[in-house]
């Protein structure tokens, strides 16, 4: 009963989505206020249905109702409440549901606060939010429906993929979703534009909090990911270049250029058609990451092909909002008012080099991504693109970014003085430049490219520091002056001088992590000790027990650091019996932002096991750079909200996503 | 400076970008990518010393384990087998029977050094090269198949 409720909820927002889609364009063409009125309603109706059937799906889950399909084929009955929850979205179905679940909300909100939005405007981004919604509607009721029966109720489920039988991934895929999604509004805001053929400052206002809100998910969701990654795979990597780590990676890069050239559209009215352009992009890039890791075409081109109606459905999806929105563009953009050129020596230019670099850095990722797809179509030779394709093309296209990081906020806008800049800067390249001369100092010789990563990494957090003490002119006027000054400085100062440094902050643990890192690889006989980075590990012996739906064979190491007792670490190793398979439950210790990283191998007859034990120096700063990002980017959110007197506040504050 | 020499300046250097990305694209291209094979494709051209992927199925009955983590068994593709030599701790994922991707190179004893091994986590348990490679072979087991 409750998966009809559930699958009905789900065919009546079709139909208001359907409504939705064309009668608040029709209202908007003809200037009729009683069809765009309609958008508003019909949005917060979505929304509730929408809610409605992902309910139905989470109670079905909850109470093990093996006779719906999809929870027979993703739950057993034995699994914690907290997996019942995430299990919901553990699979293509579900997640599906998750994706229009936010995507309603993300329009619900639109039409609840977007009071101050032109009539015309808000009507046609409704709209083409629903055109969004309508397709994928018709994509989970045609080809993934979750709330399907089986003729049969079986009398257990087949268990959710124990890899995914964790916390992290229970977060991991609602955030990437949060950003996915939220790149949808500003793409429906730039479609709505080129439809109306008119494109001002106050456009890239409006856009601007929606694709800092996404673009923060995004940088969550990517970081939570990356560190499930590290502790649940068992290799202490944090990032593989796996096809599905860059489908995330490359709406991020995009969306990262958006935020900076909206900024250049909002200040200086300039990089309007461009604006545009990456707007659409960054959704086709989020659309293209969602399909490619749930329909499994990246990992095979085979399962595309084995689900023919799926498949076709999904390159129809892309096709027409891709393919629609690059056709638009192509068509409106050219009649778009021309917005200013400026120096290329300026805040705008800095910001264009920043796009320009992004952008180069999001298409290397692209290619390596689905070349090996193109090859394998076009030739039948199967290759992979790995690490090292990534390391000689990403690397170099982002080192010029991170130098030019620290410039970007100390040039004026329309003409800047690089060498006033430079000046500025001083204190912290010489900085960088001192902490690379102690690394090579300390280390004698080994890599020569890691002490300059170092260097780069102090270089942007310094500057961000020098950033602040500029504007509040420390130094120059008296300390009580200039403590007064940076109180008085707007917020979303702060949030650019606070995710520079943490984009620092990252690139310091990475270069750490990748460098320094230490690791062993034995086989150990219990009471025996392994030794690593004077932390000595003895092996007290195997524990077997049971979790509530796997068996779990648990080995008790002490350690011991110069001696001395700091605690024990217990790797362990599950079976899932419902599944035959097992995983691996790393265990971490962190000492400051270090950590020791223990996962445990094959035992053998003799009593020994195989471990890994590695040493990560600072690795904790890779995902904490990336915490210290989103807190500049919810500081500059909060300015905009808080930010009196400007002109259009209302507007503004009106458009914040309530979190 | 005029508008033309800005809007020069702003074309240049994105186009400069473009290259840059360009060449760093083909570069890596022609010297970072590993080439996937079956254990039929390393027989037939058994080319010692270049970087390549095997994938196939652990041969049952051919795990050995030796001192310090030294594994060494043998990738089938049910045609041809190739022995694998690997040092370190295998996947959670090996086993005996299952679908397996080796990285590494051909030595001239004709026994494949791995430095890498994996047994992917996908919702199968079967990398999709190996499956590919087995249905061409004609030993695709159809339970496999089963689940999507």
């Amino acid at each position: 009963m409750i998966a009809e409720i559930g699958h009905y909820a789900l065919v009546l927002a079709l139909g208001v989505a359907l409504i939705q889609s064309v009668a608040p364009m029709l209202g908007a063409a003809r200037s009729d206020p009683v069809l765009m009125g309609v958008a508003g309603p019909t949005a917060l109706a979505q929304f509730a249905l929408v809610a409605m059937a992902f309910a139905a799906l989470t109670a079905c889950y909850v109470s093990s109702d093996f006779s719906v399909a999809n929870v027979f084929e993703n739950s057993h009955s034995a699994m914690p409440l907290v997996y019942k929850f995430t299990s919901v979205w553990g699979n293509h179905e579900g997640s599906m549901l998750l994706w229009v679940l936010i995507l309603a909300l993300f329009g619900a909100l639109v039409a609840a606060f977007g009071g101050n939005l032109p009539a015309t405007l808000k009507a046609n981004v409704l709209a083409v939010q629903s055109w969004i919604a309508s397709a994928f509607y018709l994509f989970i009721l045609a080809t993934s429906n979750p709330f399907l029966r089986l003729p049969e109720a079986p009398f257990e489920g087949r268990d959710l993929n124990p890899i995914l039988q964790d916390i992290g991934l229970a977060v991991h895929p609602p955030l990437l979703y949060l950003g996915y999604v939220g790149c949808s509004i500003s793409f429906s805001f730039a479609i709505a534009a080129l439809i109306e053929g008119r494109i001002d400052a106050a456009w890239a206002r409006w856009v601007r909090p929606w694709t800092l809100a996404a673009w923060m998910a995004l940088t969550l969701g990517i970081a939570m990911g990356s560190y499930w990654a590290y502790y649940e795979l068992g290799w202490g990597g944090f990032w593989f270049w796996d096809p599905v780590e860059n489908a995330s990676l490359m709406p991020w890069l995009a969306v990262t250029a958006l935020l900076h050239s909206a900024v250049v559209m909002e200040k200086r009215n300039a990089l309007k058609v461009w604006t545009i352009l990456l707007a659409i992009l960054a959704f086709s890039l989020s659309l293209i990451g969602t399909f490619l890791v749930r329909s499994g075409v990246l990992t095979s081109v085979h399962t595309f092909a084995s689900d023919p109606t799926r498949g076709v459905f999904i390159l129809a999806i892309l096709i027409l909002f891709i393919g629609g929105g690059l056709a638009l563009y192509a068509w409106r953009a050219p009649s778009l008012k021309q917005g200013g050129l400026f120096a290329p020596i300026s805040r705008e230019g800095a910001l264009v080099f920043n796009n320009l670099f992004l952008t180069a850095a999001c298409s290397s990722v692209f290619i390596g991504t689905l070349y090996p797809l193109a090859l394998e179509a076009l030739t039948g030779e199967k290759i992979s693109v790995g690490a090292p394709f990534f390391n000689l093309t990403f690397g170099p296209l982002f080192i010029p970014l991170l130098l030019a990081v620290p410039f970007g906020p100390l040039l004026g806008w329309k003409r800047g003085d690089l060498y006033g800049a430079a000046q500025r800067l001083i204190g912290a390249a010489g900085g960088a430049i001192v902490v690379i001369a102690v690394v090579f100092a300390v280390l004698h010789g080994g890599p020569v490219l890691a002490p300059f990563g170092i260097g780069l990494a102090v270089f942007a957090m310094a500057g961000a520091v020098t950033d602040l003490a500029e504007r509040a002119g420390v130094g120059r006027v008296a300390p009580s002056v200039a403590l007064a000054r940076a109180r008085g400085l707007p917020r979303s100062a702060f949030g650019t001088a606070i995710a520079h440094f943490g984009l620092g902050v990252s690139l310091l643990g990475i270069v750490c992590a990748s460098t320094w890192g230490d690791e062993r690889i034995v086989s150990v006989k219990p009471q025996e000790t392994v030794s690593l980075r004077s932390y000595d590990l003895t092996f007290e012996g195997l524990i077997d027990r049971q979790g509530p739906n796997y068996r779990e064979l648990l080995a008790r190491f002490t350690v011991r650091h110069g001696g001395e007792v700091i605690g024990s670490m217990e790797p362990s190793k599950r079976s899932f019996a419902s599944r035959q398979s097992s995983t691996t439950e790393a265990a971490l210790m962190s000492r400051g932002f270090s950590q020791l990283y223990l996962s445990l191998g094959d035992s053998n007859p003799d009593g020994s096991i195989a471990v890994r034990l590695y040493h990560k120096p600072l690795v904790l700063l890779i995902w904490l750079g990336a915490v210290v990002m989103v807190v500049g980017g919810l500081l500059s959110l909060s300015d905009r909200r808080l930010r009196v007197g400007a002109p259009r506040p209302a507007a503004k504050s009106a458009m914040q996503p309530a979190e | 400076m005029t508008r033309r020499q800005r809007r020069l300046i702003l074309i240049g250097s994105s186009l400069g970008v473009l290259v840059l990305a360009t060449v760093l694209v083909l570069s890596a291209l022609k010297d970072s990518i590993v080439f996937f094979n079956s254990p039929s494709d390393v027989v037939e051209k058994h080319v010692v010393g270049t970087r390549i992927r095997l994938g196939g199925l652990v041969k049952p009955g051919t795990v050995q384990r030796g001192q310090q983590l030294m594994v060494r068994f043998e990738v089938t593709d049910g045609n041809s087998a190739i022995p694998v030599s690997y040092q370190g701790v295998l996947p959670d994922l090996f086993r005996e029977g299952q679908g397996v991707i080796a990285e590494g190179a051909l030595e001239q004893s004709g026994v494949f050094k791995a430095d890498s091994v994996l047994a992917k986590h996908d919702e199968k348990y079967m990398p999709r090269e190996v499956a590919d490679s087995l249905k061409k072979q004609g030993h695709w087991k159809d339970d496999y198949e089963k689940k999507k």
